[in-house]
């Protein structure tokens, strides 16, 4: 092996995608597009849920309750209906998520101590937010319970309630580190099976293994211009989440650089490996699209918690080599931990890492002899 | 001249033939949605049964052990570990091995029976903020329960309010009757995109466009010919997945088929036609994937999919507004779990046939203009 000829080769490729405005768009626009989208407009924290309110009761006590309710700013009271058959509309068409309807006699049960019901209509086909709704709602109304009727009843229990690593909760300080591993995912997969297949599909793969290059320089010269693609995006992630977002960076960042080389080398293998296999650029997207791509988003634990899912989906996210990789930028973004806490998940990427590359050389061996 | 049925039909059966002659591509088109289906329907799943607990209860005592009973009844906790020391608890936490801490300190028996307040401690990994949110409800509502049931003697529980929460559509609110039917709209998508686009590009990379362009096909019967093959998979992938979203995971359809399918051409069309204005800004097939990555990656998530637009910032509400999966979502969502009809939905179907109308205009006329100089 030649690192001279492996730069050779490397510089090819780099001129190649030079020339690809396209891909070098997608490789430095979409990183950049999704920390914004995901950063600026989505928000997974439960905030001003549209409310819509039926008071029959029309009194201080059942204006009262509704001010405790909109106080924390979890709801909005958007629409204030008067009938009770505007209530199916409203929540049917979407315009609130939830309706409390108040009786008339609440006050006056209310006084008389006997339990005032009152009613909570949730849209429930969005389940999460119903949940969240409801756990709100349901401690609101609780502490309300507790101050009205003239005798406050202080509870025998005190909870406190401590949150680490992300104090105030926000959804974008858990999303730009989980970011990161689907970025890589993205770019690698992407690039690498659309670049590569398009040679197999023109043939001119086997231009190059005519060449004396060998299957080695040209499998690891091809990786080196998108790795170094890839730590640009970091950079981008990094650079972005912490001057635009405030996203923390209490871990050391030269042990995010070397373990994010790990889970390329393992996501760039694979692309390498599917283009040669699948020798079309149609297939071999799709392929990477549907092995890196939906696997990075959905069984990484990214967004979506691996406890919740059921076991045979358990058992396959420990071959997602993102997940291991969310860990890591999650442990070293907010959690400030190192290599004494992370070495199972480092060894489980270097593991991936090695089988990318392996396989990647093989399917070359194969194709090109 | 208006276009000739056989001559369409000629092109059509063509293009389908060449679309399903390979094995790998049959698996991209039937087997491919049905994976990512069920991927989705077990693993988009915002519900936060069994969240790993680890507990220190340093009280040893009945009521303690009654207290993390009433977390570990509800379900939504499970205890994974515990411990006499509170090193353990963090090393837990860092590790991600448990999401939740609950701390019991000494003496918490003794000072309930003396009327209070007895101390407990919740921690949360908020690395995991969704999760950490929910199970902080969760927690609270457990302590106050349990703090009502220990109220000194001689105090009686306050009646206050009693809230009677109903959830509509969904009663046992599980996320997965909200996440499946929106999977339909995403593969629709993107079936529809890819198919479209590639199609044309591939012709115009071989070459082979010119040819079809100087055989007596007239520009709108090839553009038929290309988008009906397309359109006639997304049809029967949105019927296989119906079918499995109803008999596999139980999803109820409450509303009209005919709702749905209504907005399902509406929803083509408009997929359709943004994958024939991709094939003409794209010369070659990585052109057009790139292009279609970069815009299908916002769509989805500024389509309510995964995040409800109401929390999303005002500007980003009405840039959702032009994204038609925004509006078949709604649609498809409010059909299956509501059993809502045309009427309620009306301005969904109208922004959909809106942009899909507008899509289609500036599409073939950018086709037309790409075809005649030859490009």
């Amino acid at each position: 092996m030649s690192a001279w000829r492996l730069w050779a080769v490397a510089r090819k490729e780099w001129i190649q995608l030079r020339r690809d405005t396209r891909s070098l768009a997608l490789a430095f626009a979409l990183p950049a597009l999704l920390i914004l989208l995901f950063g600026y407009a989505i928000s997974l924290d439960v905030r001003h849920i549209p409310l819509a309110v039926l008071d029959h009761s029309h009194t201080p006590d059942s204006r009262r309750l509704v001010e405790a309710l909109v106080a924390p700013r979890y709801f909005t009271v958007t629409t204030t209906l008067t009938r009770e058959g505007e209530l199916d509309d409203a929540l049917r068409t979407g315009r609130v998520r939830l309706a409390l309807v108040i009786p008339p006699s609440f006050a006056r049960d209310l006084a008389a101590g006997r339990g005032a019901p009152v009613q909570l209509l949730l849209d429930a086909s969005d389940a999460n937010t119903a949940t969240i709704a409801q756990n709100y709602a349901d401690a609101i109304v609780a502490r309300y319970s507790l101050a009205v009727g003239g005798r406050a009843v202080v509870l025998p229990v005190d909870l406190r309630t401590r949150v680490w690593y992300n104090e105030t909760l926000e959804s974008r300080n858990m999303v730009v580190p989980g970011l990161i591993a689907v970025i890589m995912s993205i770019i690698a997969a992407m690039l690498t099976a659309l670049t590569i297949a398009r040679e197999w599909e023109r043939g001119t793969m086997e231009q190059l293994a005519a060449t004396p290059v060998h299957r080695v320089e040209v499998v690891l010269g091809k990786l080196v211009p998108y790795i170094g693609i890839g730590f640009v995006d970091v950079t981008i992630a990094v650079v972005t989440g912490r001057v635009v977002f405030h996203v923390p960076v209490r871990g050391d960042l030269l042990l995010l650089a070397a373990l994010t080389l790990l889970f390329l080398l393992a996501a760039l293998g694979w692309g390498v490996f599917l283009s040669a296999a699948l020798k079309s650029q149609l297939l071999a997207t799709q392929a990477a699209l549907i092995t890196t791509y939906l696997p990075a988003l959905l069984l990484s634990g990214f967004i979506f918690s691996i406890s919740a899912m059921p076991l045979p989906l358990r058992v396959i996210t420990h071959i997602v080599p993102a997940r291991y990789f969310v860990t890591i930028t999650k442990g070293i973004f907010l959690k400030a931990v190192g290599l004494e806490t992370l070495w199972p998940e480092v060894l489980a990427l270097a593991a991936f890492s090695a089988g990318g590359l392996g396989l990647a050389l093989r399917s070359f061996r194969k194709e090109l002899g | 001249m208006s276009p000739s049925v056989g001559r369409v039909r000629e092109m059509v059966s063509k293009e389908l033939r060449q679309l399903l002659r390979d094995f790998r591509m049959r698996g991209l088109i039937f087997v491919a949605p049905l994976i990512q289906l069920m991927v989705f329907g077990y693993a988009v799943n915002t519900d936060v049964p069994n969240t790993e607990t680890f507990v220190v209860d340093h009280d040893h005592t009945a009521v303690s052990r009654e207290l993390i009973d009433a977390f570990q009844r509800t379900g939504y906790f499970e205890v994974v570990g515990r411990s006499e020391r509170p090193a353990d608890l963090a090393r837990a936490l860092d590790r991600s091995e448990a999401i939740v801490g609950i701390e019991i300190p000494p003496g918490f028996a003794r000072r309930l029976a003396a009327g209070g307040p007895a101390d407990v401690q919740i921690l949360l990994d908020g690395s995991s903020s969704n999760t950490a949110t929910v199970a902080q409800g969760y927690a609270t509502r457990i302590v106050q329960r349990f703090a009502l049931e220990h109220l000194p003697a001689g105090v009686s529980p306050p009646a206050g309010v009693d809230l009677r929460v109903r959830p509509w559509y969904n009663p046992t609110l599980e996320s997965r009757v909200y996440n499946v039917p929106a999977v339909m709209g995403l593969l629709l998508l993107l079936m529809s995109l890819v198919l479209t686009a590639l199609s044309i590009v591939r012709e115009r990379e071989d070459g082979t466009l010119e040819q079809l362009l100087v055989s007596p096909l007239t520009p709108t019967e090839f553009l038929l010919g290309k988008t009906l093959p397309a359109a006639l998979v997304a049809l029967v992938d949105l019927v296989t997945i119906s079918v499995l979203s109803i008999v596999w995971f139980h999803i109820p359809l409450r509303g009209s088929v005919l709702a749905l399918l209504a907005a399902a051409i509406l929803f083509i069309l408009a997929a359709i036609a943004l994958g024939l204005l991709i094939s003409t800004i794209s010369h070659t097939q990585q052109e057009a994937f790139m292009t279609m990555f970069l815009l299908l990656l916002p769509s989805i998530i500024l389509s309510g999919f995964f995040y409800p637009i109401s929390s999303m910032p005002r500007v980003f509400q009405i840039i959702t507004l032009v994204n038609p999966t925004r509006h078949f979502l709604e649609i498809v969502r409010a059909v299956f779990l509501k059993g809502a009809g045309f009427v309620p939905l009306w301005n969904h179907y109208v922004w959909l046939a809106v942009i899909a109308a507008a899509t289609m205009a500036l599409a073939i006329a950018r086709f037309a203009r790409t075809t005649a100089r030859g490009e």
